[in-house]
């Protein structure tokens, strides 16, 4: 068999570790631009948001030496910009794609010129929780070495879950994603909503960017993000506007991404960069196979301008 | 929230008057409404009784005037100032969430939502209160799911519930089949027999104020005319004074000769999806002769939208053929020219019409590029201005000039502009749905002339309606249309609106039951 030991086992092994270590981003990416877009917005501009929570956690972190006020002061950078975004969404007439595209473009550029002098040193990580400690086999443990924030992601999608569904508030942001005649016609501001919602989405958006580089990969660099946050939104498509179906395909896209590393400790070096883009074919695969010229989106908030 | 025993309020108003512009919208109007009766306010499109009703509750401040509820006159500033005295409105439009459940939007509505909803507790709540209302509903149901008739419901209970003992129905039965509009009309009349409710009924139709109405008060030109109670009055006598002195002529029921043989469109086996992605048009089968006027009735929703679409080629059909004289018909310019297919979908400002082109050019879209306006490659605009010039003049538009975009224009003209466009000389089969939605009587009137005019020249015409006193006074065959399916087909001699109303309703009923 092979260097590793374990063979192919180990690398079924290595998939499924991977899925719980990098699926972290996609998951709280994804649960915030559910909650932006329930509330019948979309915001592109997640990548950048992404990027500019990476680059904020990175530095405070370093900075301060405590990784959990750097994952605070990502959500923090991410809110602001989602409260960019809404903030220009609100003016009438404006399209929320465009500015989105906007946002990406600007968070990008922001944070490779704030994050310049960060690129070389290193922060205090994040730990992780090693609920693989009662075994032997060192493949394993380092699969089932987790994030809290894993862990956190999961509680909130959980959270939001129960919370559109069955609180005043997922009431009144469903209403406003449905139809905005409605809200109003009841007396709610439309606008503030989805002014919180962004921010919330926003939010989240930066924490998820937090983990890229206080926990995995770790650092902070141009390239860190590869397209997470914009492969996210396709993830909301495919997850149908459901929390919980966002947990299980962050896990999928988790466990594409991880692929070629794992082939990789078997031995399959040939194609490690055609495995490495499993996530982008995952991507166009999957909105491929869930789009249809023939009607809308089940489940697609109807306010959106994608569904409209 | 239910106390029935507390009689329902009192609302008068006095002397009211309301100008937008250079319009004079409402002029002193006075009149009561008393409590427990139903009262019906009536009157064509511009009369007033929106105004009217708008100001009594808070949409519009009335320039001068003053509303009294319970004999306490009241500055109504806002809509939740009319809701918090018990005030409340059914719009024509829905103002339901369709992706929500019945219970969702229900307590949607609510002045305060507990922040953690206890949906079971709600839900026992909510089948409580239905217990003590006329028509019942699943709470658990989505609201995308119900037909019109059910939505029309939703919308009174949720008055209801939320405790508005004073209802406005706006239009209420535009939507429904005689049967429904006739059961959710007298359940209305209970409610107030019982003194549970005041309700004042903005309507056009006779039929609904002498059956349902105990008062009713006729509004022209923004004043209004006489207050009566309804047993006292008469339709000629309302007619009279609804219309003034003119008296509205229709040319559709002229004789004619009789109807031609052979079918000049054929529609066979033709299924379509709907957005949604189900199907939405089934194994639909009928054929239009030259001629004679075929009339698709149903309620809105049945799949008249998507077949309306495949016929003038804006959606694709999943299987089936149309056939136009004789030939595939596959919807291409040059076919539609060929074989003469011109039509008048649904909301044309926004189906048939480029809103952001002028009237002129809009006129013009079928011919632009054809002599004698096209030339070589090339729009003489000289030649189309005095074309357009003309159309305008025969088919009085009003528009301040050709050159004023499309969409400055009021819907009734803005369908006259698409039908003078559509009713061309090559005319030979003509698709219309809902011509005369939101037109006023004298303005639907002249627009059936039209349509009956093309008939009699043998003109092929197909008449997609939601308005069944539309399709009985112009049909010469009716066809109803129930979940995507034909139903049933009848001659109109033998036609009876009953009859028509419960096979537009079958299928529903039977996916109900």
């Amino acid at each position: 068999m092979t260097a590793s030991g374990i063979g192919w086992y180990g690398v079924a092994l290595a998939i499924i570790g991977g899925a719980l270590r990098v699926s972290t981003p996609y998951l709280f990416v994804s649960l915030g631009e559910v909650l932006t877009e329930k509330s019948g917005r979309v915001n592109l501009g997640l990548e950048g948001i992404l990027l500019m929570g990476a680059m904020t956690g990175f530095a405070v972190g370093s900075l301060s030496g405590s990784p959990w006020l750097g994952v605070l002061a990502a959500g923090g950078a991410g809110a602001l910009l989602g409260l960019l975004h809404a903030g220009i969404c609100n003016l009438p007439r404006v399209n929320d794609i465009a500015v989105g595209i906007a946002l990406f473009l600007f968070g990008m550029g922001l944070a490779f010129y704030l994050g310049k002098p960060f690129i070389a040193p290193r922060a205090a990580m994040l730990p992780a929780l090693q609920l693989g400690a009662w075994s032997n086999e060192p493949a394993v443990r380092a699969a089932l070495e987790i994030s809290p924030l894993f862990l956190i992601g999961i509680a909130l999608a959980i959270a939001l879950r129960w919370g559109l569904a069955n609180t005043r508030w997922g009431l009144v942001l469903r209403m406003a994603g449905e139809s905005a005649d409605a809200a109003r016609a009841l007396g709610y501001s439309v606008n503030a909503i989805r002014t919180l919602a962004t921010m919330c989405g926003g939010f989240l958006g930066g924490i998820g960017g937090a983990f890229l580089s206080l926990y995995y990969p770790g650092n902070w660099n141009e390239g860190l993000s590869s397209g997470q946050g914009l492969m996210a939104i396709a993830l909301v498509i495919f997850a149908r506007w459901n929390p919980l179906r966002c947990l299980w395909a962050s896990l999928l896209f988790g466990g594409a991404s991880a692929l070629g590393p794992a082939l990789q400790t078997v031995g399959v070096t040939s194609g490690y960069y055609l495995y490495s883009a499993a996530p982008y074919v995952l991507t166009l695969a999957l909105l491929v196979y869930s789009s249809s010229t023939r009607h809308t989106l089940a489940g697609a908030p109807s306010e959106l301008s994608i569904s409209r | 929230m239910n106390d029935i025993v507390q009689p329902p309020p009192c609302v008068e108003v006095r002397d009211l008057s309301k100008r937008f512009g250079s319009v004079q919208a409402l002029c002193d109007a006075s009149v009561r409404f008393a409590p427990g009766r139903v009262h019906a306010l009536l009157g064509e499109n511009g009369a007033g009784k929106s105004t009217l009703v708008k100001c009594i509750m808070g949409y519009y401040r009335a320039d001068s005037g003053m509303i009294r509820v319970d004999g306490v006159a009241q500055a109504i500033r806002s809509p939740q100032q009319s809701r918090a005295l018990g005030l409340g409105m059914v719009y024509q439009h829905f103002t339901l969430v369709s992706q929500m459940s019945v219970a969702e939007n229900l307590v949607l509505g609510r002045a305060r939502i507990p922040a953690r909803i206890d949906w079971k507790a709600e839900h026992r709540a909510l089948t409580e209160f239905m217990r003590t209302m006329p028509f019942r509903l699943d709470p658990a149901r989505r609201v995308a799911s119900l037909s019109a008739g059910e939505k029309q419901k939703l919308e009174i209970l949720k008055q209801l519930y939320l405790g508005r003992r004073f209802l406005v129905l706006d239009e209420p039965t535009s939507v429904l089949t005689p049967d429904e509009a006739d059961q959710v009309l007298s359940e209305m009349r209970a409610l107030a027999e019982r003194g549970t409710l005041t309700v004042v009924l903005i309507t056009h139709k006779f039929r609904e104020v002498m059956r349902f109405a105990q008062d009713v008060t006729v509004m022209r030109g923004g004043r209004i005319l006489a207050t009566a109670e309804a047993a006292s009055t008469s339709i000629d006598e309302l007619a009279r004074r609804m219309f003034g002195q003119a008296t509205v002529t229709t040319a559709a029921n002229e004789a004619r000769a009789g109807v031609p043989a052979g079918a000049y469109c054929e529609v066979r086996d033709l299924g379509a999806h709907g957005d949604r992605g189900t199907l939405a048009v089934v194994d639909t089968s009928f054929a239009v002769r030259s001629g004679e006027i075929l009339a698709i009735a149903g309620v809105s929703g049945n799949g008249q939208k998507e077949l309306v679409e495949v016929l003038a080629g804006q959606r694709d059909a999943a299987d089936g053929a149309i056939l136009v004289a004789g030939h595939a018909y596959r919807r291409t310019r040059s076919q539609m020219q060929r074989y003469g297919v011109f039509v008048l979908t649904e909301e044309p400002l926004a189906n048939d019409c480029v809103r952001s082109l002028s009237v002129m050019a809009n006129l013009a879209l079928r011919r632009y590029d054809r002599p004698p306006i096209a030339w070589h490659g090339w729009v003489r605009r000289r030649v189309l201005r005095r074309w357009a010039e003309e159309l305008i003049a025969r088919y009085r538009i009003r528009t301040s000039s050709p050159l004023a975009r499309i969409d400055s224009l009021s819907g009734g003209n803005v369908q006259r502009t698409v039908l003078a466009r559509e009713l061309s000389e090559d005319l030979r089969l003509l698709i219309l749905q809902n011509p005369c939605f939101g037109l006023d009587a004298a303005a639907a009137a002249e627009i059936h002339a039209q349509i009956a005019k093309a008939r009699d020249r043998g003109v092929a015409v197909l008449l997609v309606s939601e308005d069944l006193d539309e399709v009985l006074e112009l049909a010469d065959r009716i066809v109803v249309m129930s979940g995507g399916r034909i139903v049933h087909e009848v001659g109109r001699a033998q036609a009876d609106r009953y009859e028509l109303g419960r096979h537009m309703t079958r299928t529903s009923e039977a996916e109900a039951a």
